[in-house]
């Protein structure tokens, strides 16, 4: 029997799936920490989460806010300042995974987190890159993860913050992208998503791969874990 | 070597208006006092630098007291926006901002740069990034290999502030926790101003901890709570619910206002 979920839910679980339990993974904070935290609890318990705060192996029993929380220093392996962070552990390849959000992505995997709009006059005015850009170039496997939208998957972006050369896939609410010939190519939906939603969600034309698959509903266990970290991070 | 002093004379002794001024923190032992006096002592043209400008940043631009931003990620770490920052970015509220910016490692190693007195860091980032065409920085070929790589300027702020777990009566300091750039902005800044969780007799060196000799520091202030509601490791935790409140406040010019007379400008100096 299957437990009624959310697409954001599936999105996570998706995404979790995709790391091992050897796994090296550079954190940000959100939907890519839910899904490494949700890792570490099911499947891969041994995963190493580094969060760019400069806490190394991070244990956090709760989801934290900021990729700087006490916790993540408390149950930390290592505490390392920032420069240490970016220049021997980062630039230093010592990172397989590095997982990323952005606001806009564009068909080759690059991503903007810096404008919408022209940089000098901006409609709205981003955060901006912070580890993006080095992690994107750094680790040897970006996943990305976002909601699938028209604004968000687009023809051309407004700001090319970090390069998409590494992205092996990118997982949203509606299915799951990979790069086939340099190009973001559909090779997974979720369970109860069209092809047609999916390429009404995307800027772009969107490629569908010849083998697409369904994506396994998420396992009662995953649901389990899954809001169990999130009600923690609440808490 | 460094005075104890109160807070509002150390602020006025270090910083003048149109300085280069580095509050640090990376979501730790954020300098929120410091900040908070240099609002209601009306600095003026100060530009900011800060590799993460989150809410005490936001308060600062937000009053008026800046008219440029370096920095790297600009936000409310795991809710959003900064309003006043948007503001001041999109429409000129309440001046125009000028902004420079990076990457956290351009910017990590601009620091480290200017805490090693040299001219500039480098790293392989920025090529193939629009950033690199709307920034301070230059391309460079290793003189060894003939690698295209980064060059970053270096960062050598006038006054580096930062907050700290403790100092003794000589004013040595020690932090511990997430260190962040704590370490680097007070070596690279002409001036260095510190306050303190506590002042101790003696302090007690702890795994992990960073030292900063009373003689690298011009002035350190005990300021208990200084960091609110940023966190101090061993002291208090991270206030996450007024990270989330600080989204509502933020978003309206008077409700903003409002909020920093009451909790800032009327509030009593440390």
């Amino acid at each position: 029997m299957t437990v009624a979920y959310t697409a954001d839910e599936m999105m996570a679980v998706e995404a979790a799936r995709r790391l091992d339990d050897d796994t090296v993974c550079f954190v940000g904070i959100g939907l890519p920490s839910l899904a490494a935290n949700l890792a570490r609890r099911t499947h891969a318990p041994g995963c190493v989460l580094v969060y760019e705060s400069g806490t190394i192996g991070a244990k956090p029993t709760r989801l934290p806010l900021s990729i700087g929380d006490g916790e993540l220093a408390e149950t930390a392996d290592a505490v390392v300042s920032v420069p240490e962070m970016f220049s021997y552990w980062l630039q230093g390849g010592r990172i397989g995974v590095g997982f990323l959000g952005a606001a806009q992505i564009d068909r080759h995997g690059n991503l903007n987190s810096t404008v919408i709009g022209d940089y000098d006059s901006p409609k709205v005015r981003l955060p901006g890159g912070g580890g993006a850009p080095e992690i994107a170039t750094s680790v040897r496997e970006v996943f990305v993860m976002l909601r699938h939208s028209p604004r968000t998957f687009v023809e051309r972006l407004d700001f090319r913050t970090t390069r998409g050369d590494n992205v092996r896939v990118v997982v949203t609410d509606l299915g799951v992208l990979e790069p086939r010939d340099g190009e973001l190519t559909l090779t997974r939906i979720h369970h109860g998503v069209s092809v047609d939603d999916v390429r009404a969600a995307t800027g772009w034309n969107l490629a569908v791969a010849p083998d697409l698959h369904t994506s396994d509903e998420p396992t009662k266990r995953e649901l389990v874990a899954l809001r169990a970290l999130e009600q923690k991070g609440r808490e | 070597m460094a005075e104890l002093v109160a807070l509002s004379e150390a602020v006025r002794e270090l910083v003048d208006d149109g300085d280069v001024v580095a509050l640090e923190g990376f979501t730790h032992l954020i300098p929120h006092a410091a900040g908070h006096e240099l609002i209601r002592q009306g600095r003026r043209d100060l530009t900011l630098v800060r590799m993460t400008p989150d809410v005490i940043y936001d308060q600062l631009i937000g009053m008026g007291c800046a008219r440029k931003l370096v920095f790297s990620w600009g936000g409310n770490p795991g809710v959003g926006s900064l309003h006043r920052v948007r503001d001041a970015v999109e429409h000129g509220w309440p001046a125009p901002l000028e902004l420079e910016e990076h990457s956290h490692a351009g910017m990590a190693a601009a620091y480290a740069a200017g805490a090693a007195n040299l001219p500039f860091g480098v790293v392989r980032g920025y090529a193939g990034t629009d950033l690199a065409a709307h920034t301070r920085v230059a391309r460079i070929a290793c003189p060894f290999t003939g690698e295209e790589l980064t060059a970053v300027p270096a960062l050598r702020p006038d006054v580096g502030v930062i907050h700290a777990q403790q100092a003794d009566r000589h004013g040595n300091v020690q932090l511990w926790g997430i260190a962040g750039v704590q370490k680097e902005v007070v070596l690279a800044s002409s001036r260095a101003l510190v306050t303190v969780e506590e002042v101790v007799d003696r302090l007690e060196l702890r795994p992990g901890g960073v030292v900063l000799p009373s003689w690298t520091i011009d002035a350190v202030v005990c300021v208990p709570g200084g960091a609110r509601p940023s966190y101090a490791h061993g002291y208090y935790e991270r206030d996450n619910e007024f990270y989330v409140a600080w989204d509502e406040i933020s978003r309206d010019r008077d409700a903003f206002g409002a909020w920093m007379r009451e909790h800032v400008l009327q509030a009593v100096p440390a």
